[in-house]
């Protein structure tokens, strides 16, 4: 039952992207509506998060990414 | 990467079975999300399907779940809900599913108001059995049962509810994902049968004999052909055609069939009958 979990975690101090690769088909559908073309597929299809940089936290890859396969959550600010 | 969608879903079962990019898969997160929001017990909520791809959340959902035949998931649901009016039940269904098989089953479960939740994944299309067309398919397009284009008229799910009696009637789409856990959200809350429909994308059986070959393709086109409601009402006629409005259409109240059901039963009591 227990699954191997591939998670790749990509993070700069205000944003964190998790991709479960296993759970990703590939459908381009992240990649194409991001409207600040951070994600970039890779060889296999499955987004990079190359920009993160210029990521808004909009959460729209996550919530029409049909697999649950890609999440985004805030980076909390530390002080040091 | 734990978020809201684990507490709900047998992890067990994914990657889920559907085609990459189906929609099925955006609407299953919108009511996950609804529901979250809404902070139900998952004990106390069923989820009923009938069959189809859309048919198979029931799978992936942690919940009480029941798929059963074709065209009949109402009938099973006004069951559970009948015999324990305390449940939350949901009902998925696909185009088919609900307005082909199902049709005389979702007319008459608006005209009780009996309070179930139906949620239409409408993909124009019989997805599962290879791209059949539905009487949701819009005119014009092809299916591999209408290889010249299909002739027939389509529903309009929104106003067949409305006319058929439903309490709430909204429709949403799976390039607007907020919107719809939103629309979904309130139909979940609202006490009556509530109908949403989903417009959504089968990249493999619709989009394919439709000129469509990507996922993101068929979002474009959902896109395309989808308005608010507050602009489709400026619409003439012409405008009108080959577009589907999107938004909220009715909320009303009146008495859902359980609660009727309960004073039939008390004054059944009342005259002597048996307990
Ligand atoms: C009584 C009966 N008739 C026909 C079928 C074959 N069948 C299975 S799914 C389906 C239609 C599926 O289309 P839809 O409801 O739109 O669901 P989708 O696969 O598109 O999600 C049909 C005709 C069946 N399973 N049972
Ligand atoms: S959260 Fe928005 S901006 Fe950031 S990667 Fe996802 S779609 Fe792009
Ligand atoms: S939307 Fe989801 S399944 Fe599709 S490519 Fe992006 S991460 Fe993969
Ligand atoms: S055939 Fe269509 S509806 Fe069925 S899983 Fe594939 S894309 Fe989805
Ligand atoms: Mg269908």
């Amino acid at each position: 039952m227990k699954q191997e979990k591939l998670i790749e975690v990509y993070q700069n101090n205000s944003v964190k992207i998790s991709i479960r690769r296993e759970w990703c088909k590939s459908c381009g559908i992240c990649v194409e509506f991001c409207p600040k073309d951070v994600l970039v597929p890779d060889n296999q299809g499955k987004p990079i998060p190359e920009n993160i940089d210029a990521c808004i936290k909009c959460s729209l890859c996550e919530l029409r990414c049909p697999d649950f396969a890609i999440t985004v959550e805030g980076v909390e600010e530390k002080d040091e | 990467m734990k978020t809201v969608i684990n507490n709900y879903i047998r992890e067990e079962m994914f990657p889920n079975m559907w085609c990459p990019g189906c929609g099925n898969g955006i609407v299953l997160g919108a009511i996950i999300r609804a529901i979250d929001d809404l902070s139900w017990d998952k004990d106390k909520i069923v989820a009923v399907s009938g069959i189809g791809c859309s048919s198979r959340i029931t799978g992936y959902v942690d919940f009480c779940t029941m798929n059963t035949t074709h065209g009949r998931a109402l009938p099973f649901a006004t069951g559970i809900k009948m015999a324990n009016p305390d449940l939350k039940v949901i009902v998925v269904m696909g185009d088919g599913d609900c307005s082909a098989i199902g049709g005389n089953h979702f007319i008459h479960a608006a005209r009780r108001n009996i309070d179930l939740t139906a949620i239409i994944i409408n993909n124009m299309i019989y997805g599962m059995t290879g791209g059949q067309y539905s009487p949701l398919t819009p005119t014009g397009k092809y299916g591999s049962t209408a290889p010249y284009g299909n002739i027939d008229q389509s529903f309009d799910l929104v106003e067949l509810a409305i006319a058929a009696g439903a309490s709430y009637v909204a429709r949403g789409t799976v390039y607007n994902p907020r919107q719809s856990t939103s629309l979904i959200k309130n139909a979940l809350d609202k006490k009556g049968f509530s109908v949403v429909e989903i417009i959504s994308d089968c990249p493999v059986s619709y989009g394919k004999m439709n000129k469509m070959k990507s996922p993101a393709d068929m979002l474009k086109w959902i896109k395309d052909i989808t308005v608010s409601k507050k602009v489709w009402e400026g619409f003439s006629p012409d405008e009108k055609k080959g577009k589907y409005a999107i938004g909220e259409f009715l909320s009303k109240d009146r008495p859902d069939y359980t609660e009727l059901y309960e004073e039939i039963i008390k004054k059944a009591q009342e005259r002597g009958g048996n307990k």
